[in-house]
C-alpha cells in the first residue's frame, strides 16, 4: 500500500469561481477521501433581517446570490406573503415564473460555460456565454437589471410586461432554441466532453437519496425530485415535467442542465400563452406575525427560506438552506475513489455557489 | 462537410466582427429601464430622510440642518428602494452606468436655502 498524502484544493483554485477548501487524501493519484471546509465568504446577511424593514429586506435577500438572485427574492416574498395571508395577483405569479425561468437559463448557461472552461474547452465556454448574453438582454430589458433584477416586492412584482414585450419574447424563443440545440449537441457528442465526463464522479441512485442531494445532482442520479412539481406559484398551471437522467455521472448532471434549458423555454412559452390580465401587486399593510418555510426550485436545486416574524417591522429570523449545502455531502461521496485530475470537473458538477451557501 | 461548416463560421466571424464590445472605451448597452445610477433633483427635496432610513446598503446620508444629501456611489446597489419611498419624487435612476473607478466616490448635493414665508423674517427679527 502506498503512502497517503494530503493535497489542499482551494480556496483559491483556477476552476473555482468561489472559495471552498477541500483536503484531498491521496494514494498515488487516487483520491481516498475529501474533507471539505467552508467559511471563507460569510457576510452575515441573515442577521441583517433584524435591522431592516421586512419589505426592504427583499433587496438584501436577492443579493444572497449573484446568479440565482431572482429566485431568492421571490422565495423570501413567498414566505412573508404566506405569513401575512396575502394572495398575490395571478399575473404576478406568472411574471415571477417567467423571470425565474430566464434566471435558470442564465445560470445554467453560465455553469455550462464554466464547466467547459474547467475541462479546458475554452471555445465552448465563450460560446455558452455568448448565448447567455441574449438571456441577460431580455432580463435587462424587462426588469432593469442584468443579474439582480430587483422587481420582487412583498405583495407582487413592481414591473409588468405589456403585450408587445410578451410577443417579442415569444418571437425570440425559436432562435434561442436553435442556439441551445447547437450547444447541447456539442456537450452530447464532442469527444473532449465525453472523455472528461462519462463514467466519472458516480453518485449511485440510493446514495444520492440517502445523502439528500438536490437539483440536477439528484436528477442526474435518476430521481425526479423538483420543487416545481409541487406547483408553487404559477407552476400548477404550467406543463412541467422534470428532466431526469440515469447515468449518475458528470455527463448526466451536465446533460440534465443542458436539457433543462429547453424545459425553461417551454415553460416560458406556456406561461406567456396562459398569463391572465390584471394587477401585478396588492397593497400590503401591517407587519407579519408567524413563521413559514417557503420552498422553490433554484437552478442548483431546492432552496428553503424560513421566515419568522413577531409582529414588528423587522423579522425575528430568516434562515436559508441553499442547494449547494445540500449537495456537499454528495460531492464528498463522488470524490472518493476518483483520479486527482478529475477533481475539478467533479467539483464543478454540483455547481458550487459558495457565496450563496455561506451568505 | 465539416471543412465547409468551419469555413462558413470563419467568414461569418470576419464579416460580423466580435460579439463583445470594448467597454469602457465603448459605452455599455442600456435599455430604457436599465438601472444605471441614482440621481437627485435637490430643489424638490425636503430632507425627510426616508431614503436614508430605507436604503438597504446604508449608502445615503441626509442632513436637514445642513440641507445636504450625500450618496456613497460605491456602496449604492441601485436597487431603487429609495426612489419608491421618496414622497416628493425627487430621486430617480438614470440609465447610464457609472464609469469604473478604483476609489470610493461620494456625491454631496446641497439644497437651496428654504424660502422664508411671508412675514416670517420680521417675526424672527422682532
Amino acid at each position: 500500500m502506498s503512502k497517503q498524502i494530503i493535497v489542499p484544493f482551494g480556496p483559491q483554485h483556477p476552476v473555482l469561481p468561489e472559495p471552498i477548501h477541500l483536503d484531498l487524501v491521496l494514494e498515488d493519484e487516487r483520491v481516498v477521501e475529501a474533507i471539505p471546509s467552508i467559511g471563507y465568504v460569510h457576510r452575515g446577511l441573515e442577521k441583517l433581517v433584524e435591522k431592516r424593514d421586512y419589505k426592504d429586506y427583499v433587496f438584501i435577500s436577492e443579493r444572497i446570490c449573484g446568479i440565482c438572485s431572482f429566485i431568492h427574492g421571490a422565495t423570501y416574498c413567498q414566505g412573508v406573503e404566506q405569513i401575512m395571508g396575502i394572495e398575490i395577483p395571478r399575473r404576478a405569479e406568472f411574471l415571477r415564473a417567467i423571470w425565474s425561468e430566464y434566471s435558470r437559463m442564465h445560470s445554467h448557461l453560465l455553469w455550462l460555460g464554466c464547466f467547459a472552461d474547467g475541462m479546458g474547452y475554452e471555445n465552448l465556454f465563450m460560446n455558452c456565454w455568448k448565448v447567455r448574453e441574449k438571456i441577460l438582454d431580455v432580463l435587462e430589458r424587462t426588469t432593469g437589471g442584468r443579474v439582480i433584477q430587483g422587481v420582487n416586492r412583498v405583495g407582487g412584482v413592481s414591473r409588468d410586461m405589456d403585450a408587445a414585450e410578451l410577443k417579442r419574447i415569444l418571437s425570440e424563443i425559436p432562435s434561442l432554441r436553435d442556439d441551445f440545440t447547437e450547444l447541447t449537441r456539442i456537450f452530447d457528442e464532442d469527444l473532449t466532453v465525453q472523455t472528461r465526463t462519462k463514467g466519472i464522479g458516480i453518485l449511485p441512485k440510493d446514495k444520492a437519496w440517502d445523502l439528500g442531494a438536490v437539483g440536477p445532482v439528484i436528477r442526474g442520479s435518476g430521481h425526479a425530485v423538483d420543487v416545481r412539481s409541487t406547483g408553487y406559484g404559477a407552476y400548477d398551471e404550467l406543463d412541467f415535467k422534470p428532466v431526469v437522467r440515469d447515468e449518475a455521472d458528470c455527463y448526466a448532471r451536465c446533460m440534465v442542465r443542458a436539457e433543462e434549458l429547453f424545459t425553461s423555454l417551454d415553460l416560458i412559452e406556456n406561461a406567456i400563452d396562459r398569463i391572465p390580465a390584471g394587477d401585478i401587486m396588492v397593497p400590503v399593510k401591517g407587519n407579519p406575525s408567524g413563521e413559514y418555510y417557503a420552498r422553490a426550485e433554484q437552478p442548483r436545486g431546492e432552496v428553503i427560506h424560513y421566515v419568522k416574524a413577531n409582529g414588528k417591522k423587522n423579522l425575528a429570523r430568516h434562515r436559508v438552506r441553499t442547494p449547494t449545502l445540500a449537495n456537499v455531502p454528495a460531492l464528498v461521496q463522488m470524490l472518493a475513489g476518483c483520479e486527482l485530475a478529475d477533481v475539478p470537473v467533479i467539483v464543478l458538477t454540483i455547481d458550487p455557489c459558495i457565496g450563496c451557501m455561506e451568505r | 462537410m465539416k471543412v465547409g461548416v468551419m469555413a462558413l463560421t470563419v467568414l461569418k466571424n470576419l464579416v460580423k466582427g466580435p460579439a463583445t464590445i470594448r467597454y469602457p472605451y465603448q459605452p455599455a448597452k442600456v435599455t430604457p429601464v436599465t438601472r444605471g445610477h441614482l440621481v437627485i433633483t435637490i430643489d424638490d427635496c425636503i430632507f425627510c430622510g426616508l431614503c436614508r432610513m430605507h436604503c438597504p446598503a446604508d449608502a445615503i446620508e441626509v442632513s436637514k440642518p445642513d440641507r445636504t444629501w450625500r450618496l456613497n456611489q460605491f456602496q449604492c446597489v441601485i436597487c431603487g428602494c429609495c426612489v419608491s419611498y421618496c414622497p416628493k419624487d425627487c430621486l430617480s435612476i438614470e440609465q447610464i452606468y457609472l464609469p469604473p473607478t478604483t476609489e470610493a466616490t461620494i456625491v454631496t448635493v446641497t439644497g437651496p436655502e428654504p424660502e422664508k414665508k411671508e412675514g416670517q423674517g420680521e417675526e424672527v427679527a422682532g
